[in-house]
């Protein structure tokens, strides 16, 4: 009997969790589309998020692209590869390594970054001071993060297809002595919509997770500078995993049989 | 000066509790704050003043009990209507609580812009002469909460908490952390405040220097109840043991200060 206690009370603890968030995430998304809106916040989400995520997204995708090239070469006959290897690379890259890197890389840049700052500012009484403002700290703090993070990591990741097929590209031609053009033409014949639409839904709901997730940890997070640490920790953890769970929902909502 | 009575309080608690876990913070407590008066609640660390405080401003909410602001129930009340109710309040925060993405003036017109969508030159102007009536210039508006002295924080928190001319201004600990005089300093800004406003004061201390200088009515906060309440000057004849091992800040008493290893 004893045995089954602690696995009912995790499993108990598990639930709970889980409806805290959900009912967390209810509330946020109407304050998201409720008026009045905060253009000035929403914008220095979005370039915090987009433009300053950019370089780590761009090497993430750019190596991955390379490294691609690089591992397919190896386990292919030369003759087919000019025509193989270029396929392989767009459709993972824009399948799979561009999507989920980028949104693990902005989960460790920007989820840790928003459960720190709502963090502090829950310990320092930042938020309750919000609230005797007349201002709901839903609509301030947390709508423009996950506004942010829906928009902006489509267009990361749009960026980081491009810059991945390129790192295909300059290992393949330069390294492997590939035609150039004849990389191009494969490329181009292999861009597929379904590939890119997965991709780009992918995105949306990754950057929904790392902002929701930040944002929900730093704001529940007590106890001072520690309850901060662990409030980080836990928000780029559960985001990492929910990235790569969902990643495996969405991509057999797209290609499962 | 006595309590001024009228018919309706601008604060009416009643039978409130709370707890934690197991830990009973409120266990039915009484307050009472007139129109225009100024109250503070006094007690040790840990007796529940701060609890007190959120759970007027709908911060936290108690188990038990009611609240009343100008006669209105207010707990469990729709978030909507609870801003409403909230533009009525300022509070001044014990660590000031100042937003240190904004800068100084801007944390002062915050209530402004965000709560009455003023617009910013105008707001500006306001919180300028807000920053005036604290002591502090226009060039302190332009710098960050991070830059500033612990008193100065509390200047600014002060004139944020009276940016909006609210009906009832709440003060967390407001001399906690800071030098005699510059308390002292603190103490006169906040009456000063307070009268030029003609607004509720409700202040938690355990300050007594801070509490005989700014209250009206002192209220004794312990185990979770008021066990004492009246006029400023009638506390030095209280002839309540528990009040004056308090003022007069004796370890020996009634009240056992729970020391022990955590």
């Amino acid at each position: 009997m004893n045995v089954l206690q602690p696995i009912g009370r995790a499993f108990r603890g598990f639930l709970e969790a889980t409806g805290r968030l959900t009912l967390f995430a209810v509330v946020s998304v109407s304050h998201c589309v409720r008026p009045p809106v905060y253009p000035r916040l929403i914008g220095r989400q979005l370039v915090d998020i987009g433009y300053y995520s950019l370089p780590v997204v761009g090497l993430t995708t750019l190596f991955s692209g390379m490294v691609l090239a690089l591992q397919s070469y190896a386990g292919l006959d030369r003759a087919v590869a000019e025509s193989v290897i270029p396929r392989i690379v767009v459709q993972s890259i824009t399948r799979e390594l561009s999507p989920v890197l980028s949104g693990l890389m902005v989960a460790g840049r920007i989820g840790a970054a928003m459960a720190a700052e709502i963090g502090t500012m829950r310990v320092t009484e930042q938020i309750d001071a919000l609230t005797t403002l007349s201002t709901n700290p839903h609509k301030y703090l947390i709508a423009p993060r996950l506004i942010a993070g829906l928009t902006m990591l489509p267009l990361l990741v749009l960026v980081g297809d491009v810059i991945g097929v390129f790192g295909g590209y300059l290992v393949s031609v330069y390294k492997l002595g590939f035609n150039p053009a004849i990389f191009l033409k494969f490329t181009w014949e292999n861009v597929d919509a379904i590939d890119l639409t997965s991709g780009l839904v992918k995105a949306a709901c990754f950057g929904f997770i790392v902002a929701l997730l930040g944002c929900y940890n730093g704001y529940h997070s007590r106890g001072g500078a520690q309850g901060v640490g662990a409030a980080t920790t836990n928000a780029v953890v559960s985001a990492s995993i929910l990235i790569l769970v969902s990643n495996y929902l969405i991509t057999e909502m797209f290609f499962g049989k | 000066m006595s309590a001024r009575k009228s018919d309706i309080p601008k604060i009416r608690v009643r039978n409130l509790h709370k707890r934690f876990g197991r830990n009973v913070v409120l266990d039915g407590l009484n307050l009472d704050v007139g129109s225009a008066e100024s109250v503070v609640v006094i007690g040790g660390s840990g007796s529940g003043k701060s609890v007190l405080l959120k759970c007027i401003l709908g911060l936290i909410e108690p188990e038990d009990g009611s609240i009343e602001i100008d006669g209105r129930p207010v707990i469990g009340l729709p978030p909507a209507e609870r801003e409403i109710i909230n533009r009525k309040f300022g509070m001044l925060f014990q660590a000031g609580a100042l937003f240190d993405s904004l800068r100084v003036w801007e944390n002062v017109a915050f209530g402004l812009i965000q709560g009455e969508s003023m617009d910013r030159a105008q707001a500006k102007e306001i919180a300028t002469a807000k920053l005036a009536a604290v002591g502090l210039s226009e060039a302190v508006g332009e710098l960050w909460p991070a830059e500033l002295s612990g008193g100065m924080k509390k200047r600014v928190g002060l004139a944020r908490a009276i940016a909006t001319e609210p009906e009832i201004i709440f003060f967390d600990e407001p001399t906690t952390g800071l030098d005699p005089i510059m308390a002292d300093v603190i103490n006169d800004l906040i009456v000063k405040c307070v009268r030029e406003l003609g607004a509720t004061a409700l202040s938690i201390t355990h300050d007594m220097a801070s509490a005989r200088k700014i209250a009206d009515r002192i209220a004794m906060l312990y185990k979770g109840t008021i066990i004492w309440n009246g006029a400023t000057d009638e506390i030095d004849r209280s002839e309540n043991e528990f009040v004056d091992q308090f003022i007069h800040g004796r370890a020996e008493g009634p009240i056992r200060m729970e020391v022990r290893a955590r």
